[in-house]
């Protein structure tokens, strides 16, 4: 199992494929997604997202601020600016 | 050279100088489309999922949200107008604003009063011209316009909407948006469109595949769509702008073609009118030079 990850900004998806594992700070603290996540909406703060794709590769974003939502194992990450 | 054939080739300069222009113009706008319409494909996957989020926070959380309860008794509503900031592009920036006009006539119906907000230099004008008040205006980036131009717009808009209509001359009940739709390199069509209170949410794709999920929100459905809306209303502008401006630059080829396409008819009928002239001077010339030899041939001919 894996999770559908996109990481998309106003101007292009930055991000997408299949990963194992993401980690992302929310308002309410870090939070941790593997497959089989329950439905969750959370609010981003500015700080690191990192995506850990399914063949073992590690990327990290920082994001200003966003969104995560997951359901059935599709995460979506909505930021207004990414940098590597 | 006579007056008349002197007249015609001056004619025929002016229009090839123009015809330059105007072919210059198309060639240019022809190359920009194809920019602004992947700029427009690269902002879609941003407004689905957003728009995706939206209509499932929307549908499945039963907060009162300022942003989604329309008011009950609304005065007046934000009528947002893009228009181009250059013309020579057709009916372009006149179709965006007569579509405002009607949208205004039909909130003056329901008892509403408008307050315009204007993008682009033409619809700008349109007003000022007419001494009409302007909420807020902005202009010199309408063929290209970054999220950050967006935000900006978005953002008076929300602070607009935020603001108590009742008791705040500022503040507004509705938000309206009217931009031009890029369907294809040939059509594209002025719309109005209403953006808050929310209303039945519609984007380019279907929006959910199945049921929308039963999301848990962090920290809570209320903060969540708080933070949501307004990139919301961002994206939604940002989408709008960026496709007007693919519209804006589809219009001006066109214009600039047919532009181009009469001035080489004028040259064509010109360089006719010219030949014909420059034939008659001629034709003019030799009975002048025939009839004086005559007159001289006669005249030698009676002397002898």
């Amino acid at each position: 199992m894996s999770l559908r990850v996109e990481l998309v900004s106003p101007t292009e998806r930055v991000w997408s494929g299949e990963a194992s594992f993401i980690s992302a700070r929310t308002v309410e603290g870090d939070l941790g997604v593997l497959p089989g996540h329950a439905p969750i909406f959370g609010v981003l703060v500015d700080g690191v997202v990192s995506i850990k794709g399914v063949d073992g590769s590690a990327t990290d974003f920082n994001v200003s601020g966003g969104f995560l939502s997951v359901s059935n194992d599709r995460v979506s990450i909505l930021t207004e600016t990414v940098a590597k | 050279m006579g007056a008349q054939l002197r007249i015609y080739r001056r004619r025929m300069r002016s229009v090839k100088a123009t015809k330059k222009i105007t072919k210059a113009m198309e060639l240019i706008s022809a190359s920009r489309i194809v920019k602004a319409q992947q700029r427009v494909t690269a902002s879609t996957p941003y407004a689905n999922e957003l728009t995706r989020a939206v209509s499932a926070v929307a549908s499945f959380s039963s907060t009162n949200h300022p942003l989604t309860t329309p008011s009950e008794n609304p005065i007046r509503a934000a009528v947002l107008i893009i228009s181009a900031d250059r013309g020579m592009a057709g009916a372009y920036s006149n179709n965006a604003i007569k579509e405002g006009e009607q949208l205004v006539a039909l909130l003056k119906e329901r008892g509403l009063e408008a307050s315009a907000y204007l993008v682009g230099r033409k619809a700008v004008n349109y007003y000022r011209f007419r001494n009409r008040a302007i909420a807020g205006s902005w202009s010199g980036f309408s063929d290209n316009p970054t999220y950050e131009d967006a935000k900006e717009v978005a953002d008076s808009l929300i602070k607009a909407f935020l603001a108590d209509a009742q008791s705040d001359s500022n503040g507004v009940d509705e938000i309206h948006i009217i931009f031009t739709e890029f369907h294809s390199m040939l059509t594209q069509n002025a719309l109005a469109k209403r953006m808050l209170p929310l209303e039945v949410v519609e984007s380019s794709e279907p929006v959910a595949a199945g049921l929308l999920p039963m999301y848990e929100f962090e920290p809570n459905a209320g903060t969540v769509l708080n933070a949501l809306l307004p990139r919301y209303i961002e994206a939604r502008v940002f989408n709008a702008m960026l496709q007007s401006a693919a519209s804006e630059h589809a219009a001006r080829r066109r214009a600039m073609k047919s532009a181009t396409d009469n001035a080489d008819d004028l040259i064509k009928s010109l360089t006719r009118l010219a030949n014909a002239a420059r034939q008659a001077e001629i034709t003019q010339e030799i009975s002048e030079i025939v009839g004086g030899a005559d007159a001289l041939a006669s005249a030698s001919a009676g002397s002898e």
